[in-house]
C-alpha cells in the first residue's frame, strides 16, 4: 500500500501519520507539501490533524483552497482512498467531499481525550477489520469538532451507512449532530472523523484500536 | 470600493459562543440581554468602480471562501 501525507503548514499530526503509516505498512509515506500541486501515485492519501493556516477564516477553510488539494480531489473522484483525521476531515468538509460541518465544541473548550466510540459501519475499506457495534478508543484533542448537517442530510448519512464511527452513549466531547464521529463518502472511498486512530496503534501510547483501521486499508488496497 | 462583507450563521444553528457572551452580558448586569449571535466582518478593498460587478464578485467570494454556507449566510455592502 503505497500512501501520502499531506503537509501544511501548522498540521502537528502529520508525522504522527507518518509513523503510524511506517509501522502498520513497512513503507514511508510520501510526504507532500501543500503547494505541490502533484500527488505521487499512492493508494491512499491522508490529510493529517492541526491547524493548519492557524485556523484562519475556520478551521480547514484556508487549506481546502491549496494547491495540493486540486489533486486530492482528483484521486477522491477517481476513486482513490483519503483519510483526513481531525483537522483533515475539517479539510474534507471545506473541501465539500465530505457533507456537513465541524463548530465549536458545544461547551468552548478545547478537549483532549480518550473517548469511546462504535463502530456503526464495516462495509468500507477503513472500518471491514472492525466488527459491527465494536467498541474502540480513540483519543480526541479538538475545539471544533461538533458535527453539524441539517436534518436532511443527516438522514441520508444515516440511510447510506455512512456513519463510520459514533462517540459511545454518554461520550458525545463536542455535541456532534446524532454523536456522530467519522463519515464516509458517497462512494465509500473518503472518510473523516475527529478521533485519532493514528495515535493509537502502538501499546507504548496507551492502546491499539487504532490499528484495525490501518489494516483494513491494506486489507482493501493490497 | 471599499467592502464589508457579515457572516453569521444559519437560523437554526447552534451558537455556542453567542450563548456564552450572553450569560456574560446577563452576570454584568445587562439583564435585558435575550438570545445573542455572534458573527464575523470583514472589510476588503476592491479595484475598480462597476458596483454591479462588485457585487457579483463579492457574492462569489462568499460562497467559494468567506462563507461557509452549510452553516453561515452572508450579507454583502458597498460603501
Amino acid at each position: 500500500m503505497k500512501s501520502a501525507v499531506i503537509v501544511f503548514p501548522a498540521a502537528n499530526c502529520d508525522r504522527d501519520a507518518k509513523v503510524a503509516l511506517e509501522q502498520m505498512t513497512g513503507k514511508t509515506p510520501h510526504m507532500v507539501w501543500h503547494q505541490d500541486s502533484a500527488l505521487p501515485d499512492v493508494d491512499l492519501v491522508v490529510l493529517p490533524g492541526g491547524f493548519s493556516y492557524g485556523d484562519y477564516l475556520r478551521c480547514g477553510a484556508m487549506a481546502s483552497q491549496s494547491a495540493v488539494m486540486k489533486s486530492v480531489k482528483a484521486h477522491a473522484d477517481k476513486g482513490g482512498m483519503v483519510l483526513g483525521i481531525c483537522n483533515g476531515f475539517q479539510v474534507l468538509t471545506e473541501s465539500h467531499l465530505l457533507p456537513g460541518a465541524l463548530m465549536r465544541n458545544a461547551a468552548l473548550k478545547f478537549v483532549c481525550k480518550p473517548v469511546g466510540l462504535e463502530v456503526q459501519e464495516t462495509q468500507s475499506g477503513f472500518t471491514r477489520k472492525y466488527e459491527n457495534g465494536q467498541r474502540v478508543t480513540f483519543p480526541v484533542a479538538h475545539g471544533e469538532g461538533s458535527y453539524f448537517a441539517d436534518d436532511e442530510t443527516l438522514d441520508r448519512l444515516e440511510g447510506e451507512n455512512r456513519v463510520a464511527f459514533r462517540y459511545a452513549a454518554g461520550e458525545n466531547p463536542n455535541g456532534s449532530a446524532r454523536n456522530i464521529a467519522g463519515i464516509l463518502s458517497e462512494k465509500r472511498n473518503v472518510l473523516g472523523l475527529m478521533p485519532h486512530p493514528e495515535r493509537v496503534v502502538d501499546d507504548v501510547l496507551g492502546g491499539t484500536d487504532g490499528r484495525n483501521l490501518f489494516q483494513s486499508l491494506i486489507e482493501s488496497l493490497s | 470600493m471599499k467592502a464589508r462583507v457579515f457572516i453569521t450563521l444559519k437560523n437554526g444553528v447552534l451558537d455556542p459562543q453567542g450563548k456564552a457572551i450572553g450569560h456574560a452580558l446577563n452576570g454584568l448586569g445587562f439583564g435585558s440581554v435575550g438570545e445573542v449571535r455572534q458573527g464575523k466582518v470583514i472589510d476588503l478593498e476592491l479595484a475598480g468602480s462597476d458596483a454591479e460587478a462588485a457585487k457579483a464578485d463579492l457574492k462569489a467570494m462568499c460562497e467559494k471562501l468567506l462563507a461557509n454556507t452549510v452553516i453561515e449566510k452572508y450579507e454583502i455592502e458597498l460603501k
